[in-house]
């Protein structure tokens, strides 16, 4: 089996795995980082969403090995390590943006890669950058106000 | 998933090897339409040759009139690059359009041609902009690379290296998107340079096509009203639970009529 060197929320990672594990099993099943979901089977509902040298990507459509020598940054690391939530995730409770919560780790990872890029959405950016997530049950109107608000706070 | 193997060379030369070697090889590009496929069984290579770490397939440039991108630039590199942004806005319009921003963060130039999706939007730019398509063996003019469906004039284990676009004087996408895929239901690129204007729609037929009586009608003025009496002809378009060929008909004359009047907006220069 080939042996995988990657670094998963700043911690170093080794680890000898199937080629075709997807990089969510590998966060999942081997690492137990569980808060990244699967959601679908067909790549378009974003709860899988982690960062991968920064950038959002569906780790469903991802090969572990494909992230070998990079930096994946899961929801587990959004938090600080005391446990203070991140403005995101406050803004995520204060608004309602989540009932069931499942779609909510990808949405909150996509949410800070957007406002990496764009410290100040529109709501209709805020809209277009969450193309690629699928909540099933609150509806975006919350998540697309949170968003804005955490914007806000985090610029202040 | 199935079992295969993986390897990712550092080089063109080793890549080129490595797929000659293996069993049954595929190029692995950005992964956003193989990685799916290989999920579902739908193909079952033996090893993925991932063209990832493979500097020269890399990078945006412009020379005289070319833009040239790199094979394994991924979407949202094109979308966000001044190069492009500077010299065909139209192409790093369409580039943003692609699926979402996590897909775009993956999916490539190469990966997406090499695919040649009916629906997929990379096409409709290659043909209309007359895009040279370089390979590790040979040139190929967009009008001769996109065959049939998911159809492409490369070679078995033949490699996308770049694509070069010539610099229009003016372009414009315009997509009617499926709203949950993002892929095209119809999508029309129009480019007008000097006095010749091409047309390319995807998402309508089993593969990106020209709408040649459009183009001639354009070609002595490049303007929305000089298209407005043509209709094409839904016979042979795609017809599905999302539109029908009529329909698809229908949208590429209101999406080519958008696409001029946009470059028209757009200007000279861009």
């Amino acid at each position: 089996m080939p042996t995988l060197n990657t670094r998963v929320n700043g911690t170093s990672v080794s680890k000898q795995i199937e080629a075709s594990t997807l990089l969510v099993d590998l966060l999942r099943d081997q690492l137990h980082l569980t808060g990244t979901h699967v959601g679908c089977d067909t790549s378009q509902c974003g709860a899988c969403v982690v960062h991968l040298d920064g950038r959002a990507v569906k780790s469903c459509t991802v090969l572990a090995l494909q992230a070998e020598g990079r930096d994946v940054t899961t929801i587990e690391n959004l938090a600080a390590a005391d446990g203070t939530l991140h403005p995101l995730q406050e803004a995520f409770r204060k608004h309602h943006a989540l009932q069931c919560g499942f779609c909510t780790p990808g949405m909150l990872m996509a949410c800070a890669a957007l406002l990496d890029d764009n410290p100040d959405p529109s709501e209709a950016e805020v809209r277009a950058g969450l193309e690629g997530n699928i909540c099933r049950c609150t509806g975006y109107q919350n998540i697309v106000s949170a968003v804005r608000d955490a914007a806000k706070q985090m610029r202040a | 998933m199935y079992a295969f193997n993986y390897q990712c060379p550092q080089a063109l030369a080793e890549a080129v090897s490595a797929f000659t070697a293996a069993d049954d090889a595929t190029w692995l590009a950005g992964g956003q339409t193989l990685v799916p496929v290989l999920k579902q069984h739908l193909a079952m290579p033996s090893d993925l040759i991932d063209l990832a770490s493979i500097a020269e397939l890399k990078g945006i440039s412009v020379a005289g009139n070319r833009l040239s991108i790199g094979a394994m630039t991924c979407h949202a590199e094109v979308a966000g690059s001044p190069h492009v942004r500077g010299h065909i806005p139209a192409l790093a319009e369409l580039a943003g359009m692609i699926g979402d921003p996590h897909v775009r963060n993956r999916g490539t130039l190469g990966g997406s041609i090499a695919n040649n999706d009916p629906a997929a939007d990379y096409p409709a730019a290659l043909l209309a902009l007359d895009a040279v398509v370089h390979t590790n063996k040979r040139q190929i003019a967009a009008d001769a690379f996109f065959t049939d469906l998911f159809e492409t004039a490369l070679d078995e284990g033949e490699l996308i290296l770049r694509v070069d676009f010539p610099l229009a004087d003016k372009a414009a996408y315009e997509k009617f998107a499926n709203p949950a895929s993002r892929y095209a239901v119809v999508g029309v690129f129009a480019a007008c340079t000097g006095n010749v204007s091409r047309i390319a729609v995807t998402g309508a037929g089993p593969c990106v096509f020209r709408a040649d009586a459009m183009e001639q009608a354009l070609n002595s003025s490049f303007t929305a009203a000089a298209i407005a009496g043509i209709t094409a002809d839904p016979e042979g378009l795609n017809s599905d639970m999302h539109a029908s060929a009529v329909y698809r008909a229908h949208l590429i004359g209101v999406l080519a009529g958008r696409a001029i009047n946009a470059a028209n907006a757009r200007g000279n220069g861009q």
